[in-house]
């Protein structure tokens, strides 16, 4: 194989390579983190909001004036230079450096916070009493893994998110979306749950709907939602609007990119500090079947096991409410059926072959159902307990998937696996989005080059260039509409518009610039 | 069975596969000495710049070709027999045809100066091209400083690689402005001074005179004419343009002048054999266009068309408007329908440009009728469908800037200029200079 087809890093200089400013913000960086490997080796600091507030203003401090360096005083324009040619960004030594650490990190978040500092009985020890004073701050407790995560977390989303604004800020759609998403991990990821907390409400994310908040149903939440006075109610009822009404309204009008680019958190992450990984999706055909196979399966699996805890949440049907078992169970059947005929009915055509995979889904889940009711007794579904259901998904999607492989593996595989493969929100607003919605990428004529830009840094890994190059607009369930294809496309080709639904899908092969009457004559046909 | 062979695998060899494909059982062959797989030859750039890997520049996945039975052939075409159908390899062993289609490309331009054979001379069409600037310019200790001659859409996309990698750029060039033979006086100047602001010495008004080889024969520096300067440099990059890539056809009898030539169903002056793409000479030029068109989209459109032919619905090539693209560094580049630098005698010009001097538009009218010819425009994406539109209506200069709104393609939340836009026009308009 020849050196270019090969891999030219290995004779060629990375282009970009770190300059000494970014050398020394990186260690600027880097020290606010020893700070945190100091506390977790159980140093303890005397004076802890001190040493948290310049472990934590490191950081920002490092990124800030990384992403300076980096992109101030050069021109607004694409920054793509060498993102192949480095270690870092394609899967070299440091990428595997990185997501190990990152993977180990969340496997100790996980399964052992007591590494971390939390201690069953007595106050916290290691790196999470040093985040006691800022959790005092603002919720009231002692810090938790959890707080310390949601602070990292908040944190990262900010700082790379201003790198992020940097890098495009020739790109009104990425500087809004950008601030989109901080506003709502600062606010409502971060801040609201907090101080919810300190007044005794119930921890509560507005921004974080079912069912990629698949404990929004669990019994103990309920629970404390009903045990909460008006505001609890609110809380529960806004819930299930959200998804039943407010989300699909705004899907309708502005594709699933209202909420996985420009509130979500996981998204949050995935565009701010995963951004240098967009690349490193897979974009085979394959990759696309491995995809609708898992994403729709972890989506049959939290709609059964949602069902199945509320429903041995509703206990034997002898309380004294409308809701018993029995309706819910039947109700949810119901609707899932009409549901499930609307959209065979009224959309088919735009289904085309997913209509089977559809129909499977859906009977799978309908067979759940029934099977509750005839094989259950005594708070028993099917022959374990509902909550065993939950346990094993939290584990195994919530947790496994989710932070270890969606977050560890940015490095490897990308920014966005746990969106594109595993989570089940992103299922629900893609159906939505391929069938009931405005949006859509519109082709610009016939002025594609098939350069093969916009497929490479699609994170979702969308052959967005199969479409182009036929002058097909795109209208792809996985779309999280990020809009780096067009800001990546060097021929003006892609443009993310909502519009009316007519010639939404279009299918013409022959681009325009031909002669007319070969076009008609073709699309005739 | 009916073999159609193609000879070149490039976006015009392809889509004529493709197409027939779609339309009829034939058994097609296609033929390339320069790839394995199709790709797209105007990425070439990005992967010397890190943006993508060569596999990224293949359009369709590799199981793509035996799926949709194209036969694919790594071969090198150096002879056509046209009386017995047959094809000589270069490799050795011959195929024969039915029907044969020319779809063999470009190759670099050059103008015959001393010192062209040094090593490190080059040109960047090809995958072997890019296979060579990567020896002689794989950084900035190996390379200090490239020297370009040439001032086109091949040489810019090279000074902006070659600058990725901190590589000393001078850019020679015979006119005043870059590519001012193409573009009206405005948008030169904007893209030449965009240009250097990206630290390249561009040199205007500059032909190159010599190459120096050093003992090895490797290129050592280049003498200008003008001044006889000597500027040192480890890489030429040869950027004066592409001519059709028809040497191998010597001899095979069919008809060529710059290119082979077609007439407008593609037809050679030999039956079965058809020219496309790149390669091809219109024995008459369709309306402004040139008889030789070495771009993208033209290639595809004779593809397209030619396919149709070969499949039984005999197609004339019938271009519609006139539209092209292209990017010089940060500045996007549109244009659609025709604006001449060197205006032609009914054509008059608005130019707009924005005070941070990476946004223009040229909009090119006739001063009489002020019937609307063509538009350039720059850092500001237009939709191709909408001037297709105004230009098959004749709609008039003042209807378009009226409603350029409806026309724009940049992202959402962009700034807007038609405003801008209109209120220079109508102050434009009350100077009696048109
Ligand atoms: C760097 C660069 C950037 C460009 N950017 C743009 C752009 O932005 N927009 C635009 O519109 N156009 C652009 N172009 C022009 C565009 O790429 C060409 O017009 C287009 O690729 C021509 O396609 P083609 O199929 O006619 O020929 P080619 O793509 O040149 O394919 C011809 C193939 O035939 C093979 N071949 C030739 N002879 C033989 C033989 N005897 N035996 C076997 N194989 C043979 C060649 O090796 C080659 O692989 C660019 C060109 C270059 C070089
Ligand atoms: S298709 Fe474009 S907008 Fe959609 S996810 Fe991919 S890159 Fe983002
Ligand atoms: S980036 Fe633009 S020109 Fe390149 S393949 Fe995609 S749509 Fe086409």
């Amino acid at each position: 194989m020849s050196k270019i087809e090969h891999n030219m890093s290995m004779t060629g200089d990375a282009p970009a390579s770190v300059s000494t400013t970014q050398k020394i913000a990186s260690a600027l960086g880097l020290l606010g983190l020893f700070i945190l490997l100091l506390a977790l080796t159980n140093v303890d600091f005397p004076n802890k909001t001190l040493f948290l507030s310049l472990s934590l203003g490191l950081i920002a401090a490092g990124t800030i004036v990384f992403a300076n360096d980096a992109y101030r005083g050069k021109h607004a324009g694409i920054k793509n230079d060498g993102v192949w040619l480095k270690a870092f960004t394609n899967r070299g030594l440091s990428a595997w450096v990185i997501g190990i650490g990152l993977t180990l990190f969340y496997i100790v978040l996980y399964w052992f916070p007591e590494y971390l500092g939390l201690n069953s009985e007595g106050g916290n020890t290691g790196v999470i009493s040093l985040f006691d004073p800022l959790s005092k701050l603002i919720n009231g407790n002692p810090a938790s893994q959890w707080f310390v995560y949601g602070t990292l977390y908040t944190l990262a989303i900010l700082v790379f998110g201003y790198k992020f604004i940097l890098k495009y800020r020739h790109n009104n759609y990425e500087i809004l979306r950008t601030f989109s998403v901080m506003f709502f991990q600062l606010g409502f990821a971060f801040l609201i749950p907090e101080i919810l907390i300190r007044l005794n409400q119930p921890y509560f994310n507005p921004a974080n709907l079912w069912p990629l908040n698949y404990d929004l149903f669990a019994g103990y939440k309920i629970d404390e939602f009903f045990s909460s006075g008006t505001l609890g109610l609110m809380m529960f009822a806004f819930g299930i609007l959200s998804i039943f009404v407010i989300s699909p309204i705004l899907t309708y009008k502005y594709g699933k990119r209202w909420y996985c680019s420009w509130v979500c958190g996981c998204g949050g992450l995935a565009e701010t500090a995963g951004d240098p990984y967009r690349h490193l999706s897979d974009k085979s055909q394959f990759a696309w079947k491995v995809e609708r196979w898992v994403i729709h399966s972890v989506l049959v699996f939290v709609v059964v096991m949602t069902i199945a805890v509320v429903y041995s949440f509703l206990g034997d049907d002898s309380k004294d409410t409308w809701l018993t078992q029995d309706v819910f169970l039947w109700g949810a059947a119901g609707f899932l059926t009409l549901v499930f005929a609307l959209i065979m009915i009224f959309k088919r055509q735009e289904l085309a072959k997913d209509a089977k995979y559809g129909a499977i889904g859906y009977f799978v889940i309908i067979t759940a159902i029934i099977g509750m009711n005839y094989f259950s007794g005594n708070n028993q579904i099917f022959f374990f307990q509902g909550y065993q259901l939950r346990s094993w998904y939290g584990f195994l999607i919530g947790a496994a998937f989710s932070g270890v492989i969606g977050v560890g593996f940015y490095p490897i595989f990308g920014n966005r696996v746990w969106c594109r493969f595993g989570c089940p929100m992103a299922a629900v607003l893609g159906m939505q989005q391929r069938l009931f919605s405005k949006f859509r990428i519109t082709t610009n004529g016939g002025q594609c080059i098939s350069c093969g830009n916009c497929s490479t840094y699609c994170e979702m890994g969308i052959d967005v260039r199969a479409y182009a190059q036929k002058g097909e607009n795109i209208v792809r369930s996985s779309c999280v509409g990020c809009g780096i294809c067009s800001a990546v496309c060097p021929r003006g080709v892609l443009k993310l518009e909502n519009g009316s639904q007519d010639g939404r899908i279009n299918s013409e092969e022959v681009l325009l610039g031909n002669d007319v009457d070969l076009m008609d004559f073709l699309n005739q046909k | 069975m009916e073999h159609i062979v193609i000879i070149g695998n490039g976006i015009s060899g392809i889509t004529a596969a493709r197409h027939i494909r779609k339309h009829s059982d034939k058994k097609i062959t296609v033929i390339s000495a320069e790839s394995d797989y199709f790709f797209s030859r105007t990425a070439l750039m990005y992967v010397y710049m890190g943006h993508m890997k060569w596999d990224h520049l293949k359009p369709y996945e590799d199981w793509f070709w035996k799926k949709n039975r194209l036969e694919l052939k790594k071969a090198y075409v150096s002879k056509i027999e046209t009386d017995t159908k047959t094809l000589h390899f270069q490799e050795g062993g011959s195929m024969t045809y039915d029907k044969l289609i020319i779809a063999s490309g470009s190759t670099t331009n050059t103008f015959g100066w001393e010192g062209l054979e040094s090593k490190g001379v080059l040109g960047m069409v090809t995958k072997q091209d890019l296979e060579q600037i990567e020896t002689y310019a794989p950084n900035n200790k190996e390379c200090p400083r490239a020297v370009l001659i040439g001032g086109g859409l091949i040489g810019v996309e090279l000074a902006e690689m070659l600058r990725t990698r901190n590589i000393e750029v001078t850019f020679l060039i015979r006119e005043e402005n870059f590519w001012d033979a193409v573009l009206p006086e405005g948008e030169a100047a904007m893209i030449s001074r965009h240009i250097e602001s990206h630290g390249v010495d561009l040199r205007n008004n500059t032909n190159l005179d010599k190459i120096i080889a050093n003992d090895e024969g490797k290129v050592r520096a280049i003498i200008t004419k003008e001044t006889g300067e000597e500027i040192s440099c480890s890489m030429v990059g040869i950027c004066t343009g592409v001519k059709p890539n028809i040497t191998f056809l010597e001899g095979s009898g069919i008809e060529t002048d710059r290119g082979i030539l077609v007439n407008r169903k593609l037809e050679t002056n030999i039956q079965d054999i058809y020219a496309i793409g790149d390669c091809v000479q219109q024995r008459e030029a369709i309306g402004n266009r040139k008889p030789i068109e070495a771009v993208w989209y033209t290639g595809r459109m004779m593809g397209e068309t030619v396919a149709q032919t070969l499949c039984g619905n005999p197609f004339e090539y019938n271009p519609g408007h006139w539209f092209n693209s292209a990017k010089f560094f940060d500045i996007e580049y549109q244009t659609y329908g025709w604006v001449f630098s060197d205006k032609k005698e009914y054509e008059a010009h608005f130019h707009w440009r924005h005070q941070d001097d990476t946004k223009c538009i040229t909009i090119a009218y006739n001063k009489d009728t002020h019937e609307f010819l063509g538009i350039n425009t720059f850092g500001i994406r237009m939709k191709h469908e909408v001037f297709d539109r105004w230009l098959s209506e004749h709609q008039k200069v003042d209807f378009v800037i009226r409603n350029l709104k409806q026309a724009n393609f940049d992202p959402e939340f962009y700034k807007h200029y038609e405003k801008d836009i209109f209120n220079s026009f109508k102050e434009n308009l009350q100077q009696p200079q048109l």
